[in-house]
């Protein structure tokens, strides 16, 4: 027992986060990379508002604007809101089903160093010669003509870690799929785990064709090919279906989470089962099907015709009434609850009229003769900061308010935490909300100044105020959690008080095998039911046993390095540098002899043995 | 899965009844193979053939492809079994969104 309780030094605890194969642990590791991005991607927002903040301004020049705004929607997309949703997904998904950890927790590693050393890649670009400047959506139009390296550092950085996300998808699918404890029939799982499952299920469709995309450009860009180069018979618009089959299930991965989150605290703090469970499963289901038959929905202004742009405006508010279900279904699950105001529960209230602005204008962009007037103004850009800010952004804070007792054993304060919601939520809306106009009053999207006397300026420095009260927010909430983690003080299980679901029955953080004896799961939200006959745990489903658990390893993080090292080797090749192709080699030898080192030295893992498990206070239960 | 319990160690397992069910799985199997070798033949033949338009013969042999692909699925992997719900949800939500985005290449784009 000693072995594992040992204080550990920097180094250790560095080398031990290095080779960690643990879900939970690779949870913070996503957490923390992913608010690192968050935090680079909310500067490239502030000097976004900086320089529309008064017309004429000089603050950046346009073609530093245009590399802003492309990083600050990729890294916002891919680098931070996608890893926080991994990071939740990891922590609490295992608990929820009462799992050891996940199917492949090696591969589970891989992943994670996978989307970080993509990412560190793509913000490397600021320090050779200039970021991706061809907006998020990297048109080939545009993505072609881009002068340097930008759109380089983009497809390779986007590449790496787009593998990592999908490994991780496949890797979540089979977890719910085979490591359920008994009783956990699919019909019983928490919601959360069902919009991770098709979240999931969401990631192994949408990735492959974003990755095909960018194969084309990254052949186009670096070895002379032609797909999108139309003096050559290729065809650019490819590239837009190709980036929208991705682009918008990419949407849903992000939303979808966030209703799990949000499902699982209205239950909570309402002290009230989720109402319409059923309906609920269904609509998520639904919404992940339809979010393959919409994509054309970005592009109606391309000219694909008027058949077209009508299939796709009719499947595009179809989507509304799954979503509209989901609202009423949370609307009636408060009803009549005994609702405790905690910060959680204050994100996910200010969540449902938020995103529900951002429905309705989502709705208005799908009348496809309409888009024509919203199409490239600001009024799109309103919309979907309403939908990714109110909805996904709202549940990445609710989510780390929620689940930081769980995942780091302390409770963050919920003074400063509703003081973070409150400067965030006024300073959301006011960036925000005044945007609709300015589409609706003709400011294009993507340019980097305005002239004065055109009606722009009183609303663009309104939205500067706002984005400022948004960055506020955030230094309060890397304050708390400063303080929090000083003083260091333990909660126990459910710190909650109402926990309903498998996680709130594990001590805070749980242990490293995460259930001594899985769980016996009777009912939709297990541990509540328990609670509710009087027990203070889970029935145990079997007798205590060795339990057998993964080795660390560092071989995930050598697989990304190489990767990471091959790209530097693939993007100077087209400036005939001489080192470039040993470099390429060099990153791909490491890499792939780390992947054969892997496959041929047997890894067996370890046993805890019983007689371990056993302390003096919990002999254990027999089953 | 069906034969999943010839492997089993349970003596009270009715051996008949076991005898039945892989006489019947290897006469579904048989049948499927040969099935597969005779619709080989016809898509050979309908290359062989002369008088046939490539109008034709195109979709017809992408047809007999399809039918191989369900009788190897099915009866050769053992889809048709019981347990096989999670990968042939995943298989046909793959093919409907594969065919969804060809289907929109060929309409909207290409032509």
């Amino acid at each position: 027992m000693s072995t594992y309780a040992q204080k550990k030094g920097f180094g250790a605890t560095i080398w031990d986060y290095l080779t960690t194969v643990d879900h939970k642990k690779i949870a913070i590791l996503y957490l923390i990379a992913g608010g690192l991005f968050f935090v680079v991607g909310g500067l490239e927002a502030v000097f976004i508002r900086i320089q529309l903040a008064v017309p004429n301004n000089d603050f950046v020049s346009a073609g530093l604007f245009n590399e802003i705004i492309t990083m600050h929607g990729t890294t916002m997309i891919f680098l931070a809101a996608m890893p926080l949703v991994f990071a939740f997904m990891n922590a609490v998904m295992p608990l929820q089903i009462g799992a050891r950890d996940v199917a492949f927790p090696f591969v589970n590693a891989l992943g994670f160093w996978l989307f970080f050393f993509g990412g560190v890649f793509l913000n490397l670009s600021w320090f050779f010669d200039g970021a991706p400047d061809a907006g998020w959506t990297s048109y080939a139009s545009l993505a072609m003509a881009s002068k340097g390296h930008g759109v380089d550092f983009y497809v390779l950085g986007l590449q790496i870690s787009g593998l990592g996300t999908l490994i991780g998808g496949i890797n979540f699918l089979v977890t719910i799929i085979n490591m359920r404890a008994p009783g956990m029939t699919y019909m019983r799982m928490p919601l959360f785990t069902w919009t991770t499952f098709v979240t999931s299920a969401l990631i192994l469709f949408a990735f492959p064709p974003l990755t095909v995309g960018l194969v084309l450009m990254m052949f186009d860009r670096m070895f002379g090919s032609n797909f999108f180069v139309t003096t050559m018979g290729g065809n650019t618009v490819i590239w837009e279906h190709l980036f929208w089959i991705f682009g918008h299930p990419e949407v849903y991965i992000l939303i979808l989470p966030a209703f799990g989150i949000f499902s699982e605290i209205f239950p909570i703090f309402s002290r009230k089962r989720l109402f319409g469970y059923s309906s609920m499963v269904f609509a998520t289901v639904l919404i992940g099907f339809l979010g393959f038959m919409v994509w054309a929905h970005h592009m109606f202004t391309t000219g694909l015709g008027p058949v077209a742009n009508a299939i796709f405006a009719v499947a595009t508010m179809a989507i509304g009434v799954p979503t509209g279900i989901k609202i009423f279904n949370w609307l009636l699950t408060i009803w009549g609850g005994s609702v405790k105001f905690t910060t959680p529960m204050h994100w996910a209230l200010a969540f449902i009229p938020s995103f529900l602005a951002g429905g309705v204008t989502g709705v208005m962009l799908a009348a496809a003769a309409a888009d024509y007037q919203y199409h490239d103004t600001y009024f799109v850009v309103a919309h979907f900061h309403y939908v990714i800010v109110g909805g996904v952004v709202f549940a990445i804070f609710a989510g780390t308010h929620l689940y930081w007792p769980k995942m780091f054993g302390t409770m963050l304060s919920e003074t400063l935490g509703k003081i973070t919601f409150w400067l965030f939520f006024i300073g959301f809306h006011m960036t925000f909300f005044i945007q609709h106009f300015l589409g609706l009053w003709g400011m294009p999207r993507r340019v980097f100044t305005y002239l004065p006397g055109q009606g722009f300026e009183t609303s663009n420095l309104i939205s500067s105020i706002g984005a400022a009260f948004m960055s506020l927010a955030v230094i309060v909430l890397l304050y708390n959690i400063i303080m929090t983690s000083v003083k260091n003080v333990k909660v126990g299980n459910d710190p909650w008080g109402d926990g309903r679901t498998l996680e709130w029955s594990l001590p805070s953080p749980p242990p490293f095998y995460n259930f001594k004896q899985l769980p016996l799961v009777r009912g939709l939200d297990a541990y509540w039911l328990e609670k509710m006959d009087g027990k203070k745990g889970m029935t145990p489903a079997e007798p205590l046993g060795d339990i057998h658990m993964p080795n660390s390893s560092i071989l995930p993080f050598v697989i990304a390095f190489g990767l990471f090292v091959a790209a530097f080797g693939a993007l100077f090749n087209m400036d005939d540098k001489a080192w470039s192709v040993p470099v390429l080699i060099i990153g791909l030898l490491i890499t792939f002899g780390a992947m054969f080192l892997r496959s041929v030295k047997d890894d067996h893992g370890f046993h805890i043995h019983k007689e371990e498990l056993i302390d003096d206070e919990d002999k254990g239960v027999k089953a | 899965m069906a034969n999943s319990q010839l492997n089993s160690g349970n003596p009270r397992v009715d051996i008949e009844y076991r005898r039945k069910k892989s006489a019947e799985e290897m006469r579904h199997q048989v049948v499927s193979f040969a099935l597969m070798i005779f619709l080989t033949l016809i898509a050979f033949a309908a290359v062989a053939i002369k008088g046939f338009s490539a109008w034709f013969i195109v979709p017809f042999i992408l047809l007999l492809a399809v039918v191989q692909v369900i009788f190897q699925l099915y009866y050769f992997m053992h889809m048709s079994h019981k347990g096989h719900e999670a990968p042939s949800m995943f298989l046909y939500s793959g093919l409907l969104v594969g065919l969804v985005t060809v289907l929109a290449f060929s309409t909207i784009i290409w032509w």
